[in-house]
């Protein structure tokens, strides 16, 4: 479980402490990512880990195979290069798609409120003119047929 | 500063970086709606892939720097097609 790399003693406190730093780093923007309220704010926080927490991660790892092969090592530094050039084009993509996504709600039940109150107004028209119609018809004499059926009888 | 000391810091390096990946779980499960799922699982491989570079480093082996480069490589791909997916309702147009 206690594994670590057999380095002089200098080199050994720069790895640990650029490892410790970077961890927590990322911690803290997982923390971030937990704790946030909104989506927006909560998009931000990996972008933490991503960058710092990357960038001191390979740095330690650069140090420790340097020092350990007694050349430098540098390769680190095309993972670092690779993730800075990628990672936020995706996360710009997907906070893009959830403005899309929450427009497209809010304009959905936008429609939806106008569609319930005009059928709302609908129904209330239609029962005045209901209403209406009945106290006319309280309000006149005999109908039609009740003429005819009076002349009949 | 000794191997031994060097050891326990870099193993607690690690446990954070453990705590941190289930926190990311904590938000996958929670997330009230899917691009909050996706960016806790953006949030995943990039804490996974530091966990790996750390290993890489606790072991004294290069070996692990490319499992990393391919969890990168992968982590993106598959986060730009999910917002594509959130976006327009498919993939590839």
């Amino acid at each position: 479980m206690t594994l670590a790399p057999d380095l002089p003693p200098v080199a050994a406190l720069v790895v640990g402490l650029l490892a410790v730093v970077a961890s927590a780093v990322a911690l803290t923007g997982t923390i971030g990512l937990m704790r946030l309220r909104t989506f927006y704010d909560r998009v931000h926080a990996p972008t933490l880990s991503t960058s710092l927490g990357l960038a001191t991660m390979c740095a330690a790892s650069i140090v420790a195979f340097s020092v350990l092969g007694s050349r430098p090592v540098v390769h680190e530094v095309l993972l670092f290069f690779f993730v800075t050039l990628t990672l936020p084009v995706s996360m710009m993509l997907l906070a893009r798609a959830a403005l899309f996504r929450d427009r497209a709600e809010a304009y959905d039940k936008s429609m939806a409120a106008d569609a319930l109150a005009a059928a709302q107004k609908e129904a209330a028209a239609l029962a005045a003119a209901q209403e209406e119609a009945a106290a006319l018809a309280a309000l006149e004499g005999p109908s039609l047929e009740e003429d005819a059926a009076y002349g009949r009888e | 500063m000794s191997q031994q000391t060097l050891a326990y810091v870099l193993l607690a390096a690690q446990t954070m970086l453990g705590l941190a990946l289930a926190l990311c779980a904590y938000r996958l499960v929670r997330g009230p709606r899917a691009q909050d799922r996706v960016t806790a699982l953006d949030a995943l491989y990039m804490n996974g892939l530091l966990s790996i570079v750390l290993l890489g480093i606790r072991t004294g082996t290069e070996l692990y720097f490319e499992a990393a480069l391919v969890i990168a490589l992968t982590g993106f791909v598959s986060t730009s097609a999910v917002a594509k997916f959130l976006m327009r309702g498919e993939v590839i147009e």
